[in-house]
């Protein structure tokens, strides 16, 4: 048995996560299949809906933004063996930094107001997981259980602050004051007849260049080293000099601070006001999209994508097909989650098998490996 | 506030407290027995919506409590398949049981009943009804013990009452049986539960068996009692309250229930006020909403006493080979 060998990485970062998608679709069509649709006309419906017209594919990119920044949030955590589960309340209070930015300079231009609201926002969403890190560095207590409390304690929070601070005397719905022209974030519409009316907008630059900017951090830096060397083996980081506490701390600063561009795209992008609930469980799906796209920047560009076309396709099927909520979607990303991340120990022990069948030079050592079994 | 005003918000804790200490209770055996358990939530809601489902088209309350128990049993075995058998991630499993949850019941609820996600709402018989004590009404009129009794300790569902038996019966069961013994040691070091020749994988299962079992009581005291019927996210966040109370209660069934009781007094009290006054400041119901969480976070800081979990919770255990 211990002379299993890991599979090859390709397998591992692409035939892996395909796998579990499958399973994941298959499972979603017999779910499908059982209140009595057709679930290849469902599929149909959702790749039409995400990419065969401009619009859908505008509608597709827009979610992407949202999910490619609770991904790398969720991702950078990871890193540093810290499970992030805050992503949601991290990118809602940031929402506070974005709107109070973008309603101080809206008189000017976006691209004095824009810059100053990513750091607005990615500081306001960065200080939510801060102090989980922090707690967890200083006082010992788990980064999961109080980014969950977090998460509760910014829904309190934003209805507060939406309701009792932001909202003009003048209007009766939750919301703040609505961004003048000039302060929010441009769409791609603009520059492009192509996407139609569907709000995809500068901020999937921002998520791009984060894409990129979290690549280097992790492999090219030395803080990303020190990250990675703590995830695996916090006491090896720990006798090599690093500051396990400090590391962290900053790194779930980082990993807020990421999940806080959300509040650009909806809030500067899309809503041009602050709403209740604009986040709207992006941040879990970063979890799914993270654990698909195997905490690598490409691999969580590819899965944001794929999730934001499953969003996007959602939202047609049920005009499409009326059996057929948007619900479904959500069905689709919890079992990816739980079959990429929970039940990995399902395909992985047989893939590595296969593979010592298959490859001639390991051949003998699976037969060595197999007599030895059975001798035992 | 008079007599009648405090009976009212204690009353209304005690039926807000029910489903968290439940929940709690049910976390508990897991949590000691070494596997995390943030799927509480998820296994609540599936729950309430197969109670609500099946004592609507049955109309039995029974049968649709025997439902929801069937489906948390079955949600929670998902789970123990993953986090034991499996060895996978347990928290990223809890994860996945909560969204599952989400989506299919509010899939399958508008698909079935195309009500908005809602189940058709319940006739005779399809739901739990209060009961009455004895002697309730004869001594009701008797002062401050009999509107006491009347008020508060009579007149609640029958799943009230299992829960606060269960507070005892998990107390005798941890502390007073072999089984709890060997509950406890898996949680704290399964390698010497292993060493004694006792089945590690057993009682992991076993206590979440146990675990499935409770939250689906407190998932249909959601649709079948308290509400008539299920509507869309039902426990609305109520899980990740009663994983909350369970840490507060430093996993100790005693506690847990005070603790429950505490953050369901605080639930009943946002309900009534819709701001406090204290000492001129006031005090925005939100901020008596996050108090629980607050509070846990604050445990968890070890600034009130100091919270330490099961030390094997969390892994799976892999024998030696």
């Amino acid at each position: 048995m211990s002379a299993r060998r890991p599979i090859p990485r390709w397998a591992d970062v692409a035939l892996l996560p395909a796998i579990n998608l499958l399973l994941a679709l298959i499972v979603s069509g017999l779910v499908v299949l059982f209140v009595g649709e057709n679930p290849f006309h469902a599929i149909q419906v959702i790749i039409y809906g995400a990419f065969g017209y401009g619009e859908g594919v505008g509608y597709t990119l827009y979610y992407a933004t949202n999910f490619i920044f609770t991904g790398l949030a969720v991702a950078v955590a990871a890193h540093a063996g810290l499970f992030n589960i805050g992503g949601d309340g991290q990118a809602y209070v940031a929402g506070l930094g974005a709107i109070v930015v973008a309603l101080a300079l809206d008189q000017t231009h976006w691209l004095i107001a824009m810059p100053l609201a990513v750091i607005a926002a990615g500081a306001v969403g960065g200080f939510w997981a801060f102090v989980p890190g922090w707690l967890q560095a200083k006082r010992g207590s788990h980064v999961v259980i109080t980014t969950i409390m977090f998460n509760f304690i910014a829904a309190a929070l934003m209805v507060y602050m939406v309701n009792r601070v932001l909202k003009p005397a003048s209007t009766m719905a939750p919301e703040s004051e609505t961004i003048d022209v000039a302060g929010r974030v441009p769409q791609l519409r603009q520059f492009f007849s192509f996407f139609g009316y569907s709000p995809v907008n500068l901020s999937i630059v921002i998520a791009i260049a984060a894409l990129i900017g979290v690549y280097i951090l992790i492999w090219h830096t030395k803080f990303g080293y020190a990250m990675r060397v703590l995830g695996q083996n916090p006491t090896a980081s720990r006798y090599a000099g690093i500051s396990n506490s400090r590391m962290i701390m900053i790194t779930m600063t980082i990993s807020g601070a990421l999940a806080g561009m959300v509040a650009i795209n909806e809030v500067m992008g899309v809503q041009n006001r602050l709403v209740l609930d604009f986040v709207a469980g992006a941040g879990f799906v970063g979890i799914a999209v993270a654990l698909m796209g195997r905490n690598h920047p490409i691999g969580i560009a590819l899965a944001a994508v794929l999730f934001g076309a499953l969003y996007q396709g959602g939202q047609e099927l049920q005009f499409v097909i009326p059996g057929i909520t948007r619900e479904m979607i959500v069905v689709i990303q919890a079992l990816v989650i739980l079959f990429t991340g929970a039940m990995e120990g399902l395909f992985r022990p047989a893939l590595e098998r296969a593979f010592m069948l298959f490859s001639p030079e390991q051949k003998a050592d699976a037969i060595a490996a197999s007599t030895a079994k059975t001798e035992s | 506030m008079d007599l009648s005003a405090i009976l009212s918000i204690l009353d209304a804790t005690i039926r807000l407290s029910t489903p968290l200490l439940l929940a709690c209770l049910a976390g508990l055996y897991s949590e000691r027995a070494g596997i995390f358990d943030i799927g509480l939530e998820g296994k609540m809601l599936a729950a309430a919506f197969a109670a609500g489902a099946v004592a609507a088209i049955t109309g039995s309350a029974w049968i649709g409590l025997a439902a929801g128990m069937s489906v948390s049993l079955a949600t929670a075995l998902l789970q123990g398949v993953a986090a034991i058998t499996l060895r996978g991630n347990q928290l990223i499993a809890g994860v996945a049981i909560n969204m599952l949850a989400a989506g299919l019941t509010t899939f399958l609820g508008q698909t079935w009943f195309s009500q908005g996600g809602r189940t058709p709402p319940l006739g005779e018989g399809g739901r739990f009804v209060p009961i009455n004590l004895p002697f309730a009404n004869e001594v009701a009129g008797v002062p401050i013990i009999g509107p006491i009794y009347y008020e508060l300790i009579s007149g609640h569902y029958i799943l009230v009452y299992i829960a606060f038996l269960m507070v005892a019966v998990t107390a005798y069961v941890l502390y007073r049986t072999r089984f709890g013994l060997r509950l406890r040691a898996v949680g704290e070091s399964p390698k010497a539960v292993d060493t004694a020749g006792i089945s590690v994988v057993k009682l992991r299962y076993q206590a979440v068996i146990i675990t499935g079992l409770l939250c689906g009581i407190a998932g249909a005291y959601f649709s079948i009692a308290q509400g008539s019927g299920f509507g869309n996210n039902m426990t609305a966040g109520k899980g990740y309250i009663a994983l909350a109370a369970l840490i507060f209660a430093k996993w100790k069934p005693v506690p847990a229930m005070f603790t429950c009781l505490l953050f369901g007094f605080l639930d009943a009290l946002q309900i009534r006020l819709q701001s406090a006054r204290l000492g001129g400041v006031e005090i925005p119901v939100q901020a008596i909403q996050a108090l629980p969480y607050v509070l846990t976070v604050i445990l968890l800081a070890g600034f009130i006493g100091k919270a330490v979990g099961p030390k094997a919770g969390g892994v799976a255990y892999t024998k030696e080979r």
